[in-house]
């Protein structure tokens, strides 16, 4: 069964990842050390008020979530890259989508953990109001990582292996999350001020959308990305 | 990837020396008609006028990064390294335009809106597009081999143009103010002249600048090629 043994290829990825994380775990801390200091300079810029900290508890999130991911990104290429590694990785038989489908799951996984420890500080920090409907909250937040994740995967895989990759990645990527972005605070906004204009399901349905075409077109792309 | 091209393959300027005179003749020409013909708006005047430029450089962009668009994929799909100077080309012309229908837009919007920028549908999708190419060529600035720089910018260039009606989307959910388009049947005709005669002004501009940019480059990898060679001893 050919799917059977690319879903292994993908497990593979996804294993080698997570372990190379997992045994040093310097990069998680940091990175998601990163996300919090962030998240506690935008509380510096938007002043003590609680109102205030309230409207832009969204947008800060993302935003923090999102400087912080593209450090991980470029991550998920460089250990490779130091050790020689992806040359060898790109000669093992099978499809190639499949490397990128494991450094997806990978990096959700990562950005996931990473979101848990952001949104919880941020819910103390901005003093958020847990609205009642929590579990969509949960969903917009799960819809809006892959986004991130699926484009900074892709074109990490770029910008990991050009000269000043630091730069390039952001200035690749951000313009290119722009959608993603705005329908992720769009409705996180309306969920978190309880809903009142019933806006919410449409931006999901919107980033749900987005994901798909998101994921598609890195997945099929990627082939031409990778082997030069 | 075919072989690299030798010098003597390089393109010859042949008539486009006098195409390049006759695009700025046209352009110049397309100015003056359009200050001296047409009368000023009722409502705004002489200010009215920005949109003889203004207009015919949101076209001509949206068409330049079609050309992208297109030679991106010639390029994946036959692997010729001239598509990708083609679309190199194409993509730097199509900034510049870009950038000018931004600040044209801004000029015109401070005395008609009251305000230099607004967060409409239009502008903000036009400035994202922008900061797409400015990404695209960031890129080509910072990837030396030329296999690697064609396959990754063919990729980011069509990433980038999949991308453009789903930020005009997802921003005029959020908020809209840009007017919507005149149809040449409720303006006075003279309007209409002068709009195509800039529209076909600009038209020959970005062909000829296109050709000028895909020339130059075609010279800049032929000095690289021979450079390689004389370091590897094969002059």
């Amino acid at each position: 069964m050919a799917w059977k043994d690319d879903w292994r290829r993908v497990r593979a990825i996804v294993w080698k990842d997570l372990t190379t994380e997992g045994r040093s775990k310097a990069g998680f801390n940091s990175v998601a050390a990163l996300g919090v200091t962030i998240l506690v300079l935008f509380g510096f810029a938007l002043g003590p008020d609680t109102q205030a900290l309230r409207d832009a508890a969204s947008g800060a999130l993302w935003l923090a979530v999102l400087f912080a991911g593209v450090l991980a990104f470029n991550r998920s290429y460089q250990v490779e890259l130091e050790s020689g590694a992806l040359e060898p990785l790109l000669l093992y038989p099978g499809a190639r989508w499949t490397i990128f489908a494991g450094k997806l799951l990978a990096n959700t996984i990562f950005v996931g953990l990473m979101l848990v420890i952001v949104v919880l500080v941020g819910i103390v920090l901005f003093q958020v109001n847990i609205p009642d409907a929590w579990p969509k909250l949960v969903a917009v937040l799960a819809l809006g990582s892959i986004g991130l994740v699926s484009l900074g995967t892709f074109y990490a895989a770029m910008a990991s292996r050009s000269r000043a990759r630091e730069v390039l990645l952001p200035l690749l990527l951000f313009p290119m999350l722009v959608p993603v972005l705005l329908a992720a605070m769009s409705a996180s906004k309306a969920l978190l001020s309880g809903d009142m204009m019933h806006e919410a399901g449409a931006w999901m349905n919107m980033l749900v959308a987005y994901d798909v075409i998101f994921v598609v077109a890195p997945l099929l792309a990627f082939e031409h990305v990778i082997e030069v | 990837m075919t072989a690299p091209s030798a010098t003597t393959d390089l393109p010859r300027p042949g008539y486009w020396p006098w195409f390049g005179a006759f695009a700025y003749l046209f352009l110049i020409g397309a100015q003056v008609m359009g200050l001296v013909t047409s009368v000023p708006d009722r409502d705004m005047g002489h200010l009215q006028k920005i949109m003889y430029v203004h207009v015919p450089a949101a076209w001509i962009m949206s068409l330049t990064f079609a050309v992208v668009l297109w030679y991106s994929f010639l390029y994946l799909w036959k692997q010729r390294e001239n598509d990708d100077l083609k679309a190199a080309a194409a993509a730097e012309v199509g900034s510049a335009f870009c950038g000018l229908t931004l600040v044209l837009g801004m000029i015109w919007g401070r005395p008609a809106w009251g305000v230099w920028w607004t967060w409409d549908a239009r502008l903000t999708s036009t400035l994202v597009l922008f900061l797409i190419f400015v990404g695209y060529l960031a890129l080509r600035a910072f990837v030396e081999d030329p296999h690697r720089r064609a396959q990754w910018s063919a990729a980011v260039g069509i990433m980038g143009a999949i991308n453009v009606p789903i930020v005009y989307m997802s921003v005029r959910w959020w908020r809209t103010l840009h007017q919507v388009q005149s149809s040449p049947a409720t303006v006075d005709p003279w309007y209409v002249i002068n709009l195509r005669a800039n529209a076909f002004a600009f038209l020959f501009v970005m062909i000829y600048f296109i050709r000028q940019r895909y020339v130059a480059s075609r010279f800049e990898r032929a000095a690289e090629l021979a450079a390689q060679a004389v370091a590897l001893g094969r002059n």
